[in-house]
């Protein structure tokens, strides 16, 4: 699926430029959660096979014919895991940049300079 | 100035690695060797209909336990970055037929849920989406009524415990000389039934609960503040 493969690197590119580009933090993750969705694209489209089902083997398919007829279900195990993980590191970024509210009331990462030497 | 240039140079330079997975591209038309391997694996060693389920249960088990783990430590992370502040009782109540609909309707919503997580080996879906389900149904009470309070304590007991027993399950077959998270330690039954594939509705159940109860101690840390 080459447009579902571009259309991955697009998001993946549009959200490093937000991560690269914005100021505020919350723009920051979001940037990172659309780069996120679009790496899942890119996996997934890479185990995708023409006109081929989903790997469940039910009554539609023959058990004799199972290799034939089904896409690879190793991307698909993997962006499963890429997407719980993702959200885990979400939920961590988000609660880092509400203390970090709570300290200064800014969200523009301008204003946290005390880590740069 | 300098920056916008910084930023365009980066962007260029992924977009050079990218073009030639682009222009190179191939559409497939075989499986490689491995995954042939694991859906025959999966329909006469394991009797599992969902290959998705036995590689992630099976196949890539310890994969699996690393990433509950890392949901685990993204939660206590989380308790403990946003640490629960006494919240005084609102006065403002919940509306009556607010409260008495979505208990009802969160209730339906955590039976789809433990549906999704048991039938996890036969149908789309297994322990991950469950569990995200039933927090779903944990975020639309606390949606609805704003003085909800969730006991944190069966919460955490729910989640240890799973994570205990799955580990333990993994251990069993390191006793039983099988290999460690293989779910053939329980009779394999008949393909395609409720309990079949060994011990694979078990361990996705477990997680189920797990990601379940860990969700919603997320959420629910969450929108205390």
């Amino acid at each position: 699926m080459l447009y579902t493969l571009i259309l991955g690197f697009a998001l993946f590119l549009a959200g490093i430029f937000a991560m690269l580009t914005r100021k505020n933090m919350m723009k920051i993750i979001l940037g990172f959660s659309i780069a996120d969705t679009g790496i899942h694209i890119i996996i997934v489209s890479l185990g995708y096979l023409k006109d081929k089902t989903a790997p469940i083997i039910d009554s539609t398919i023959k058990i004799s014919e199972a290799t034939s007829s089904v896409v690879d279900p190793i991307p698909s195990a993997l962006v499963l895991t890429a997407i719980v993980i993702g959200l885990a590191t979400t939920a961590l970024m988000l609660s880092f940049v509400v203390m970090m509210y709570k300290k200064k009331k800014s969200l523009s990462i301008n204003d946290y300079q005390e880590l740069k030497c | 100035m300098i920056n916008k240039v910084l930023v365009a140079l980066a962007l260029l330079g992924l977009i050079i690695l990218i073009m030639p997975i682009i222009s190179n591209f191939q559409e497939r038309t075989e499986l490689s060797e491995l995954s042939k391997k694991y859906i025959e694996g999966s329909i006469n060693d394991l009797k599992s209909p969902n290959v998705v389920t036995s590689v992630i249960v099976t196949y890539r088990g310890l994969d699996t336990l690393g990433e509950v783990t890392v949901l685990f430590l993204a939660t206590v992370g989380v308790g403990f970055l946003l640490q629960k502040r006494k919240k005084g009782k609102s006065k403002k109540d919940a509306p009556e037929n607010l409260k008495t609909t979505s208990s009802f309707l969160a209730a339906m919503i955590m039976i789809l849920g433990i549906y999704i997580f048991t039938h996890g080996h036969l149908s789309p879906g297994g322990g991950f989406q469950g569990g995200v389900i039933i927090a779903s149904g944990f975020l639309l009470l606390l949606l609805s009524d704003i003085n909800m309070k969730i006991n944190h304590s069966i919460l955490q007991a729910v989640e240890s415990l799973s994570g205990v027993l799955y580990v333990g399950l993994g251990v069993i077959g390191l006793i039983l000389t099988i290999g460690f998270l293989n779910s053939n330690i329980l009779p394999l039954g008949e393909f395609g039934q409720l309990f079949s594939a060994g011990a694979i509705p078990l361990i996705y159940s477990l997680i189920g609960l797990k990601v379940g109860s860990e969700l919603t101690n997320i959420i629910e840390t969450m929108g205390g503040e």
